[in-house]
């Protein structure tokens, strides 16, 4: 089926806009023949994740575009990079890579995006208005932006979203389309304690299970307090779009497609799942890849930490402070607002190290960790054993706190019991 | 009738890997080596490079396009990708790749009928064809 084109699209494609406006066509126009889209439709604006270097090939795009004169079309925020820009001592990077990574930093940065440097732009001022159609990058970014925000974008990757900046346009495809956000499943929470429902170390194992359960497909959440805050919802999404696909779920009662399981299901019936406190149990395991007390650092804040989250963390560390050294990764933005309101210095007292554009778990910063890292987050226990090569265990922010305090692993058991 | 699409178009010939699970490149292989480092897949240690490799999707994350575009950059990825769901993050860093370097990873949707064959000949064009090589 012929992807139907505009006269401006058309024109973009055969280089009437300049040499970057006709590859970046090109390739949202080979997209949309892959997506099976029939057309292309306006994004108001963009997240893009082309920013972070991965090897000469992001870095190649980059230059390309560059060369083409490529200037972004509408407002475009830039994920997280592979150095930290604002603390260049936290960087162990060979100096061929840190240039490598800085000029592509630089590029998309001449390219008109705003340096947000986030994996977490809903944290921003401006985040898209429900209904409005954006292109996103940026897994857990994207699944917030669907479910959270319930503003429509797919699950862009690399290149494509800078080509959705530069053109504006991207396919109709996916999750921009009414009857793809529906939900395919149900996840109904059971017999789960109200302790565990008003945990955060729930949130991130929840999300572990729906990316297990859910795949790429769209999940509707059932059994969650209405009042489930964005940071809890954040956590979901991320793990769920690491062990899974998750670009979107629903939360019923929570999320704004969501105020009953009807709406978030469309009038079908759906297979359900049971959540289990068994269940749950078993997925908070398979977030450890240790066992055991031994504990050589702590990393929270992935994806960036809010301003709550700090402020909590800060509330935390005051009256335990770190034995072992403890990150926390959070935007330049937030960080901001931290530092008006005197929750950096309180972090940087109890000596916290704060990071900020990058993450512990993506770029070298931790360097030699004698022991397993623990993390409050599904994500980064996810990924952190084969991108940094640790052992990872996880728990909630309080047991992170605690254990850091401790100099060894401190879970609370009791959380997960039958009769917690 | 099993449904086979191109998405990415391209011939190529090879061994074929099957995965039993979904793989995400970033994070899940080394685009240096080509081997399989996702410490949560069954497969870990399995070398993807040269091979026809079939897989039932990708996951979340939105660089895996860079990490397979750096992967055929570098002389690391599959001869021929065969998706079991389509990805389009899987068939985008194909396409870009193509656009840098002129090298060519062809990428089809195979909807049914994992292949049984040691070695295969993938060609997707109009249509997707593949026999035994």
């Amino acid at each position: 089926m012929p992807v139907e084109l505009t006269e401006r699209d058309r024109g973009m494609l055969s280089g009437a806009e300049g040499a970057a406006s006709a590859l970046a066509m090109g390739i949202v126009v080979e997209m949309a023949d892959v997506m099976g889209a029939d057309r292309l439709i306006d994004v108001a604006s963009a997240h893009v994740d082309s920013c972070l270097y991965h090897g000469l090939a992001g870095l190649n795009f980059a230059e390309r575009l560059a060369e083409g004169a490529a200037r972004v079309s509408v407002p475009t925020t830039l994920n997280v990079a592979y150095l930290d820009l604002l603390h260049p001592g936290l960087n162990r990077v060979d100096p061929e890579t840190a240039a490598n990574a800085r000029r592509q930093m630089d590029l998309y940065v001449a390219m008109g995006a705003r340096p947000t440097w986030t994996c977490a732009p809903y944290q921003l001022a401006e985040r898209p208005a429900f209904g409005e159609h954006v292109a996103w990058a940026e897994s857990n970014a994207i699944a917030f932006c669907n479910s959270v925000l319930g503003a429509r974008t797919n699950r862009y990757g690399d290149f494509i979203d800078v080509c959705a900046a530069i053109t504006g346009r991207v396919p109709f495809a996916g999750l921009h389309r009414d009857e793809e956000r529906r939900a395919r499943l149900v996840l109904r929470l059971d017999g789960v304690s109200e302790r565990l429902l008003h945990s955060d170390a729930l949130y991130p194992v929840l999300g572990h299970l729906l990316g297990r359960e859910a795949g790429s497909a769209v999940a509707a959440i059932v059994g969650l307090p209405p009042d489930t805050s964005e940071d809890r919802l954040k956590a979901i999404g991320a793990a769920g779009a690491s062990s899974g696909s998750v670009a979107m779920f629903h939360v019923v009662g929570v999320t704004p497609e969501a105020p009953t399981l009807e709406a978030a299901i469309g009038g079908t019936r759906e297979p359900e799942v049971l959540v289990t406190l068994g269940r749950l149990r078993s997925a908070r395991d398979e977030l450890s890849t240790a066992a055991g007390e031994r504990l050589g650092a702590v990393s929270v804040g992935t994806p960036h930490a809010s301003i709550a989250e700090l402020q909590r963390l800060a509330g935390l560390v005051a009256s335990s402070p770190p034995r072992v050294p403890l990150f926390v990764n959070t935007g330049r933005d937030v960080l901001a607002q931290a530092e008006a309101q005197d929750v950096l210095p309180a972090l940087e007292a109890a000596g916290v190290r704060v990071v900020t554009d990058t993450c512990t778990y993506l770029s070298p910063i931790m360097g030699e960790v004698d022991g397993p890292v623990m993390t409050d987050s599904g994500k980064w226990a996810w990924y952190a054993p084969a991108n940094i090569g640790v052992d990872v265990v996880f728990g909630g922010l309080q047991e992170c706190v605690a254990s850091a305090a401790a100099g060894r692993v401190v879970r609370d058991e009791s959380l997960w019991g039958s009769d917690g | 009738m099993a449904e086979a699409r191109t998405l990415v178009a391209g011939e190529a010939t090879g061994e074929v890997l099957v995965l039993e699970e979904p793989l995400s490149f970033w994070g899940g292989i080394d685009p240096a080596t080509g081997v399989v480092i996702d410490v949560h897949h069954p497969q870990r240690g399995a070398n993807v490079a040269g091979t026809i490799l079939v897989m039932p999707g990708g996951r979340g994350s939105s660089s895996s396009s860079s990490v397979l575009a750096e992967a055929i950059r570098a002389g690391t990825a599959p001869a021929a990708i065969l998706l079991l769901e389509p990805d389009p993050i899987v068939a985008l860093g194909a396409i870009v790749a193509r656009e840098l370097y002129g090298l060519v990873v062809p990428v089809g949707v195979i909807s049914a009928g994992v292949p049984t064959d040691r070695r295969l000949w993938v060609r997707a064009g109009a249509a997707l064809k593949i026999e035994p090589a």
